[in-house]
């Protein structure tokens, strides 16, 4: 544990700062530089290799190989199924999330604290109760007659529980920390609620609001426990793209998961790319 | 009425000169449009969390406590008990270890690649748990896995469960601790360093206590995540009943077949999911205070 002190302060450290170094850099010292090896190469037998993985398996055949895995009528129905819901999903919560977020921060109720809590709890509950859950109130023996078993509806139901706390939780501390004089200026400037909403308040939310419907999105093209059991997997139409993998993989045709793998791979580190240009840009011009 | 009012404009007597205008009528369209923002964020998050929530809790009573305990106390519900928690904190252990290392490598030394290292951290939580079940198979699975050859069973078993419980909990642990140890600095620790103290002391005396509670916040974080895991855990460990079956696959199989207990064995893990929910609410603030 002697990576806990290395010797050389770093730039927090202040006035001691030595003359000629870039104070940025703090050169790694032996321990540490084990400590990093140690980080590393679990790193890459936990997550770089197996990944790796499933690229190579997925592109074993060539790219005409591996396109025509991905084409299949199954695994392209079922990507469309899971594109789509997803980018519908990611929108709604755009929405919703921030007028939640709106909520809890502006408003004051009675219940505003079990809300709170309440928001949390997607994010903690395991995603097969989840499903479950889902499936007790909205499936075949609901309560209330909706049935939405093996249905689109099902599916959007579902994937909109598993993602409610993103939107929510990164707009929430912008929007707190928004300053209300420039509100309450535009106001007595004579602006309605809805002109100071969509030109102060929104210009300075959006960039939150995008990282967290594209983190909504990511999450939702990946989902499976809370969709599994709602969706029914009816081939070609309620079945998404983790279910054709996992069946996949009960059958044996490990190539063909891996190439759809491989897709939703490519499309979640191209959102977190965005992600990650779009809170740049943001911090910039923030 | 009154009490709507913002102090500042009751006691302001500028607000009288408002051009004229009828003060009460935007402050009722105020009102009005606030209800209905409420109404749905109230109405949403019913609709879709709580309701249902409810719903699986009513069930589960009137199917009765007795059902609950027979159901928990049998052979193959016990075993999923045990497995999920063995899992799990294995699982928690080596985060807790791989994450105080590589908080403290990114909050406190600057190499090649610390950008790339720090990027992918999170990415195990943008794949899909049943990519990585399918990632982990490629690789240490028994007939054809890169390294297959190892001589030890991974998958379809306890490491390939521990592997994939690890890998979608792996951000959550350095996550919590990157942000504290950069905001802490190190004046403490070299001011304990000049005083004769060694790196362990150093570590356990100032490191230790500075990041406890975000450290606290991560693991319940992972123990969540842990015990909740349900795709990949079902793709590498075959779940097969009362061996590498866990608390999840046991919900998933029990309500696949319509058999009895799916209810039971959810209504533990929202259980544990509140307890966690709870404890997060309870260990945030001292964290914010300080």
């Amino acid at each position: 544990m002697t990576l806990a002190a290395p010797a050389v302060e770093r730039r927090d450290a202040g006035s001691r700062r030595r003359a000629g170094q870039p104070d940025d850099r703090v050169p790694l010292r032996t321990a540490a530089g084990l400590g990093l090896g140690a980080a590393v190469l679990w790193l890459s037998l936990l997550v770089l290799l197996p990944l790796a993985a499933v690229v190579v398996k997925g592109t074993g055949n060539g790219w005409s190989g591996f396109w025509n895995a991905l084409t299949t009528r199954e695994a392209l129905s079922a990507l469309r199924l899971t594109v789509f819901s997803s980018l519908g999903v990611a929108a709604l919560n755009a929405v919703i999330g921030t007028l939640i977020a709106w909520v809890l921060v502006r408003d004051s109720f009675w219940g505003k604290r079990v809300v709170e809590v309440v928001i949390d709890i997607p994010f903690a509950l395991p995603t097969i109760v989840a499903g479950l859950v889902l499936l007790t109130l909205y499936g075949p023996h609901s309560p209330v007659g909706i049935n939405w078993y093996a249905t689109t509806k099902g599916i959007i139901l579902a994937l909109l529980f598993v993602t409610l706390p993103f939107v929510v939780r990164t707009v929430q501390p912008v929007l707190i920390a928004l300053d209300r004089e420039v509100e309450e200026a535009a106001a007595s400037l004579g602006a309605n609620r809805l002109t100071t909403f969509r030109r102060i308040v929104l210009p300075a939310i959006l960039p939150a609001i995008a990282g967290g419907a594209a983190l909504a999105f990511a999450r939702a093209m990946g989902e499976y426990g809370s969709v599994v059991l709602i969706s029914g997997g009816l081939q070609f139409k309620t079945e998404i793209s983790s279910m054709y993998v996992y069946s996949q993989i009960e059958n044996d045709e490990l190539a063909a998961a891996a190439a759809t793998a491989t897709a939703l791979l490519a499309i979640s580190l191209v959102v977190i790319g965005l992600l990650d240009i779009v809170q740049r840009w943001a911090a910039r011009h923030g | 009425m009154v009490s709507q009012i913002a102090p500042a404009a009751v006691t302001d007597p500028g607000v009288s000169i408002d051009l004229g205008k009828p003060p009460a009528r935007p402050r009722r369209r105020r009102r009005t449009s606030t209800y209905v923002l409420r109404g749905i964020a109230v109405g949403y998050v019913g609709v879709l969390v709580l309701v249902p929530l409810g719903v699986v809790l009513w069930r589960t009573i009137q199917q009765g406590l007795g059902t609950f305990w027979d159901t928990i106390a049998e052979p193959t519900t016990v075993h999923a008990i045990v497995l999920t928690g063995l899992v799990a904190g294995i699982a928690v252990l080596l985060n807790v270890v791989f994450g105080i290392g590589m908080a403290l490598l990114l909050a406190r030394y600057r190499f090649p690649g610390r950008r790339l290292l720090n990027v992918l951290i999170d990415l195990p939580l943008a794949v899909s748990p049943i990519v990585v079940g399918l990632a982990l198979i490629l690789v240490y699975g028994q007939e054809g896995g890169w390294l297959g050859g190892l001589g030890v069973q991974i998958i379809y078993s306890i490491p390939g469960m521990v592997l994939a419980t690890v890998f979608v909990s792996l951000p959550l642990v350095v996550r919590e601790l990157v942000p504290v140890l950069e905001e802490e600095g190190l004046d403490q620790e070299l001011a304990a360093r000049s005083l004769g103290a060694n790196a362990r002391q150093c570590f356990r005396r100032i490191t230790l206590p500075t990041i406890k509670w975000a450290l606290a916040y991560g693991v319940v974080l992972s123990l969540a995540r842990a015990i909740g895991e349900f795709g990949a855990v079902k793709v590498v460990s075959g779940n097969v009943i009362g061996q590498t079956q866990t608390v999840t696959l046991l919900v998933d199989e029990r309500a696949e077949q319509f058999e009895p207990g799916a209810y039971q064995a959810s209504i533990l893990l929202i259980a544990v999911t509140v307890i966690c929910i709870v404890g997060v609410s309870l260990i945030h603030p001292p964290e914010g205070r300080s």
